[in-house]
């Protein structure tokens, strides 16, 4: 197919869909107004119900708990893809020290005020994210934010250091036990359930009172589980896609750094 | 209010339109940058901070940062060829 013929199946096509794209438009409710009943119900059952102010969080790990399983298993089997993908081959040897930088350039060393600031940063993001992980049922945030709140700090630890620096602080072994110990955690918990006589993924922990850290059952724990696994998945991501851009040469390949 | 939604709405708009124009990669990435920013900066207005959280880290951060490493790989395996 030439470029002439493209192009006019291309308008035709773009027509056709501009037409259906304003009939689609003319259907929608004002901007603003929310038409649903689900959200209304949810806004003033949650409360009472699960003991949680945060209503997104008891949504995503009560009410519709189970669909979320299934997003944190998408999260989980695509960094095990990822990680399988990049994994060691035979013919990969690892270059020692890792060198970042093109063979071709010279780089300039990282300035002070990033590594002053960048380490300034590290501390208080690690406890925002424990913050945002164990105060997802009470305020705006819950396991996946504070997950890769959590997952950012050992990048900050690249950006004012070096690759060594990221290797010391993270492990690929732990991090993927973790990872397991998360998303197998929220299956299991679902699972614990039953021993109570209760469908899957029931709250089943005693809701305690509104407004506390340790409220709202299964919710604060699932929390807590999803993030551990976001954060590790994400580390076990940074990892493999690290090592396979700095450290793995293929037999014969040049190294990046020696010229 | 109204005003800044939907002038961000507009950035948004412009700069994911402008990042799938770039064809050089990395001029690309550097594009999906500053548009995942946009995206942060959005979710904010739009009273969505927890998911703001999540794209600052995972749109500004990670995401560039694999393409980049993936770049870097590709382009160490052209020089070994040559």
């Amino acid at each position: 197919m030439n470029h002439r013929a493209r192009t006019t199946l291309f308008i035709f096509g773009g027509l056709g869909f501009l037409c259906f794209y304003i009939w689609g438009l003319h259907g929608l409710p004002g901007f603003g107004h929310y038409p649903g009943p689900y959200g209304d119900i949810l806004n003033s059952l949650s409360v009472y119900q699960r003991h949680a102010t945060d209503v997104i969080t008891a949504v995503n790990f009560d009410y519709r708990g189970f669909d979320t399983l299934g997003e944190e298993f998408i999260l989980f089997t695509s960094v095990m893809g990822a990680n399988l993908l990049l994994r060691k081959q035979k013919d990969d040897r690892e270059e020692l020290p890792p060198r970042d930088e093109a063979a071709d350039r010279v780089v300039p060393p990282t300035s002070d005020a990033v590594r002053v600031t960048g380490l300034a940063l590290v501390l208080p993001i690690v406890v925002f994210g424990l913050y945002t992980i164990s105060h997802g049922q009470l305020t705006p945030g819950g396991g996946f934010q504070g997950g890769v709140i959590l997952a950012s700090m050992p990048l900050i630890i690249y950006l004012c250091g070096d690759y060594e620096a990221f290797e010391k602080v993270t492990s690929h072994v732990l991090s993927e036990i973790a990872e397991a110990i998360g998303a197998g955690g929220y299956a299991i918990t679902g699972l614990i359930a039953f021993a109570f006589g209760l469908p899957y993924l029931t709250n089943f922990i005693p809701l305690g009172e509104t407004g506390d850290v340790l409220s709202s059952g299964t919710i604060f724990v699932i929390s807590v589980l999803t993030g551990i696994e976001v954060a590790a998945g994400l580390v076990v991501l940074m990892i493999s896609f690290f090592r396979q851009a700095l450290v793995y040469r293929k037999s014969g390949e040049e190294s990046g750094g020696q010229q | 209010m109204i005003v800044m939604q939907a002038a961000i709405l507009l950035f948004v708009g412009v700069a994911g339109t402008a990042v799938v124009f770039t064809r050089n990669p990395l001029n690309q990435v550097m594009g999906l940058t500053f548009y995942g920013l946009l995206m942060t900066l959005m979710f904010f207005i739009f009273q969505a901070p927890d998911v703001a959280f999540s794209q600052v880290v995972v749109g500004a951060v990670v995401l560039p940062l694999m393409v980049l490493l993936t770049l870097a790989k590709l382009k160490a395996k052209e020089q070994s060829k040559r």
